[in-house]
C-alpha cells in the first residue's frame, strides 16, 4: 500500500561557519556584530532534514514537501537562491530575527502557527522535520515545542535513519550517548524528527529545480508573516567569546623518535 | 513550604536510571549541582526516581521524593518520558527544574516545557545564585560564545552538561519514594523502543569516558610523498594505537565525507565521530590531532578538550594560530609508527 507524506521541515538561517562572530550588546539584547552583513547558509543539521524529506517524498509518491524558515526576509532570499537549487520544495516564510539570542518558545509557536495555516496541508499526514540543534541557540528545543503545539506525542530527537515499513510504520534511528543509536518504532505519522547528519550527501546544485522552486518562492517571500520576539523574563547578564588564543610551540625540527617519545610521555602523564 | 537559605526557588531534579538501573555519573554531577547551589537548602532538591528505589540518592538532603514506576517508563520514549516528566513537575509544584542532559532527558524536556508553560535552557555548563537569584552559562553558536542568563518566568527548566559539578556523593540509604501515578492511554504508546545498535565491542571508538580524545583527519587518505594513498596503513595506525592508548576517537567532517563521495575510507569512521560545528563537541581532557588541518568549524568542537597537540606536515595549518598547545610540523604516519611502538 503507497504511504503518502506531508513532510514539513523547519529550517533557520545561520551565518555561514567559516566567518568568525562577535556578540554585540543592544537596547533589545544581544546580536551579532554586523549580523546582517554576514553571509549566511541554511542551517547544517536543517539542511540533512531537508536532504532526507526530499528523499523521502520522492520515494512515496503523492507526498509534498514544505520549508519553514524563519530569518530576515532579505537574507532568506540570499539563501534560497542555493538552497533552491537542491531539491524541490515548498517554502513557507517568516520575516524576522534569525539570531540564536532569541527566545525558543516564541518562535515555536510562530513556526507552529505558519504551519497549521498551510493549506492542503493534512495534519495526519505530517512528518515534522528540522535538526536536532541549530548552529546558532544550539538549544534543540524548538522543533519539540512546535511538536507539542501541534499535539504531537512521537517525537525523535538526532536522528540518524528513518525507515518506512510496508504497513507504514516508521522505524527510526536516533544518537544516543558512546557512538550508539537507540531503535524505536513509531506506528506511523503524524510524528517529529529532529535530523543530525542522516545518510545523505549533499545534493548537487540543479539550476532547473532551482527555476522551478524560485517561481513560487519570490512569492512566498513576499507574503512572510512578520515575527517580533519579545524575549520575555529573559535577560543576558553577559555574551563573551572565550579566550582565544593559546600560544601554539611550534616544533618543527624533532625527528619522528623524539616527537613519539615526547607524545607518549605527555599521552602518559 | 520550604525555601532556600539563598534562593527561593522550589527546585525538582529529574534523573533517570540506566538499563542496568545503575545512576549515569551526569545525574550524581546535576545533584551535585543542586546540592551546591543551595548548601541548607538542599532539603528543598526534591527527585524522582523512575523505575528504580531511590537508594542510591536517599541521603542527599532533598525534602522530597518523587518517582514514576512502570514497565511502561522503563523505555526511553518520548511521550511516556514526557508524561512522566510532566507530572512530576506539576505533583512538585517546582519553580526550577534541573535534569542532566542526557539523551533521554534532551528528547523529552522542551517539548515538557512548552507543556507545563515553562521556559527551558540546555546545554548548561555553570550554575550559580548569585544575590537570590538563579543565573545560567551556556553557549551560542556552536561553542563560539558563552552567555550568562537568568530568567523572570517559572518553571525554568535547565539541562545540565556532563562535568557540571563533582559528582555528589554519599551513603546509599532507603528513601521513602512517593509513587506519582501516571496514565498512559494508547495515544503514548504508538512508539516502542526495542533496543540499541552499538558497534561490536571491540569496533567500538567513541569512548565518552576516554582521557585522550585522538583527532583523524582528511590528510590520512591524501597522497602521501610517494604520491599515492595509503589508507590501509592509515586504517592499522589508528586502530593500533587506539588499542594501546585507549583513546576515543574523533574525525574531520572532510574524513567522515569521503564516504559519502564513494572514496576511499577508514571503515571503522562515521558521522558520529566528527567532531565540529556539525559534529560532536566532547570532552576530554587532551586531544591530540592527526592529519586534520585544524579549521574553524571543525576547531569549534575542542571547545572541552585542555590540552591540545596536532602533528601536521604544515606549519601554517590551523592549529598553528593559536587553536593547539603544540603543533609538531612532522609526517603523522612516521609518528605515529613510532608512538605506537612505545605504547
Ligand atoms: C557548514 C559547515 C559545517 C562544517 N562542520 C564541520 C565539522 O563539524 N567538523 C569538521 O571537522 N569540519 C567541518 N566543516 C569543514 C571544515 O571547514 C574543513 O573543511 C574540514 O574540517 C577539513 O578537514 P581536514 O582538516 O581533515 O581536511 P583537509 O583540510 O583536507 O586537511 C588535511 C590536512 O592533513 C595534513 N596532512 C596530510 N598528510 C599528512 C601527513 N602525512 N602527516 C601530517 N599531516 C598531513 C595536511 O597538511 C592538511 O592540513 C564544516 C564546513 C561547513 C561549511
Amino acid at each position: 500500500m503507497p504511504h503518502v507524506f506531508h513532510v514539513v521541515v523547519c529550517g533557520g538561517i545561520v551565518p555561514d561557519p567559516l566567518q568568525s562572530l562577535e556578540p554585540v550588546a543592544g537596547a533589545a539584547g544581544p546580536s551579532l556584530k554586523n549580523e546582517m552583513m554576514l553571509p549566511a547558509v541554511l542551517d547544517p543539521w536543517a539542511a540533512h532534514a531537508l536532504y532526507e524529506a526530499a528523499h523521502l517524498v520522492k520515494a512515496h509518491p503523492g507526498s509534498r514537501l514544505w520549508l519553514v524558515s524563519l530569518g530576515p526576509k532579505a537574507k532568506l532570499q540570499q539563501v534560497m537562491m542555493t538552497v533552491a537549487q537542491k531539491v524541490p520544495f515548498e517554502l513557507i516564510a517568516l520575516d524576522g530575527p534569525a539570531g540564536g539570542f532569541t527566545e525558543a518558545c516564541e518562535v515555536a509557536e510562530a513556526l507552529a502557527n505558519a504551519i497549521l495555516g498551510i493549506a492542503g496541508l493534512d495534519r495526519g499526514k505530517l512528518l515534522l522535520f528540522g535538526g536536532w540543534e541549530s548552529a546558532s541557540r544550539g538549544a534543540g528545543a524548538t522543533l519539540a515545542m512546535v511538536g507539542e503545539r501541534l499535539g504531537i506525542l512521537d517525537q525523535f530527537q538526532g536522528v540518524d535513519q528513518l525507515t518506512v515499513n510496508a504497513d507504514g510504520s516508521l522505524t527510526v534511528l536516533e544518537r544516543i550517548e558512546g557512538g550508539q543509536h537507540q531503535v524505536s518504532t513509531a506506528a506511523g505519522a503524524p510524528a517529529v524528527l529532529g535530523w543530525a547528519t542522516g545518510h545523505l550527501p549533499e545534493p548537487p546544485n540543479s539550476p532547473a529545480v532551482g527555476m522551478q522552486n524560485m517561481r513560487a518562492i519570490m512569492p512566498a517571500l513576499g507574503k512572510a508573516q512578520p515575527f517580533r520576539p519579545a524575549g520575555e523574563g529573559l535577560r543576558f547578564l553577559s555574551v563573551e567569546l572565550p579566550r582565544q588564543r593559546r600560544e601554539t610551540r611550534i616544533v618543527r625540527d624533532l625527528s619522528a623518535e623524539q616527537i613519539a617519545d615526547e607524545l607518549v610521555a605527555w599521552i602518559k602523564g | 513550604m520550604d525555601q532556600g537559605v539563598n534562593l527561593m526557588e522550589r527546585i525538582l531534579l529529574l534523573i533517570h536510571p540506566e538499563a542496568d538501573g545503575s545512576l549515569p555519573k551526569s545525574a550524581l554531577e546535576a545533584l551535585g549541582a543542586a546540592a551546591a547551589l543551595s548548601k541548607e537548602a538542599s532539603r528543598s532538591v526534591w527527585l524522582s526516581e523512575r523505575a528504580t528505589g531511590g537508594g542510591f540518592v536517599a541521603t542527599c538532603g532533598a525534602q522530597r521524593f518523587l518517582g514514576v514506576v512502570g514497565e511502561q517508563f522503563a523505555q526511553a520514549r518520548y511521550a511516556s518520558d514526557a508524561a512522566a516528566a510532566e507530572a512530576l513537575i506539576k505533583t512538585s509544584q517546582a519553580t526550577v527544574v534541573l535534569a542532566p542532559a542526557t539523551s533521554r532527558w534532551s528528547r523529552v524536556l522542551a517539548g515538557v516545557a512548552q507543556r507545563v508553560g515553562g521556559r527551558i535552557d540546555t546545554h548548561v555548563t555553570a550554575l550559580e545564585a548569585e544575590e537570590g537569584r538563579l543565573c545560567a552559562t551556556r553557549w551560542y553558536y556552536r561553542q563560539r560564545m558563552f552567555a550568562r542568563i537568568t530568567r523572570g518566568h517559572r518553571p525554568w527548566m535547565l539541562t545540565l552538561e556532563p562535568g557540571i559539578a563533582p559528582p555528589w556523593q554519599g551513603a546509599a540509604g532507603s528513601a521513602q519514594v512517593e509513587n506519582v501515578a501516571v496514565a498512559l492511554p494508547d495515544a503514548m504508546r504508538r512508539t516502542t523502543v526495542s533496543g540499541v545498535q552499538a558497534p561490536a565491542a571491540d569496533q567500538q571508538t567513541i569512548r565518552p569516558d576516554a582521557d585522550l580524545l585522538f583527532v583523524a583527519g582528511a590528510g590520512w587518505t591524501k597522497n602521501q610523498k610517494d604520491g599515492k594513498s595509503h589508507v590501509d596503513e592509515a586504517a592499522k595506525l589508528i586502530l593500533g594505537f587506539l588499542r594501546a592508548s585507549k583513546a576515543s576517537l574523533g574525525s574531520s567532517k572532510s574524513l567522515v565525507d569521503l564516504a559519502g563521495e564513494g572514496q576511499a575510507v577508514l571503515p571503522f569512521m562515521s558521522h558520529l565521530n566528527q567532531v565540529g560545528q556539525t559534529g560532536a563537541t566532547p570532552r576530554h581532557p587532551k586531544g591530540l590531532s592527526t592529519c586534520c588541518h585544524g579549521e574553524e568549524p571543525h576547531v569549534v568542537g575542542w571547545r572541552f578538550i585542555s590540552e591540545r597537540r596536532a602533528v601536521n606536515l604544515d606549519p601554517n595549518c590551523g592549529w598553528a594560530q593559536g587553536k593547539a598547545d603544540v603543533l609538531y610540523v612532522a609526517d603523522a604516519f612516521e609518528v605515529m609508527a613510532k608512538v605506537n611502538e612505545r605504547l
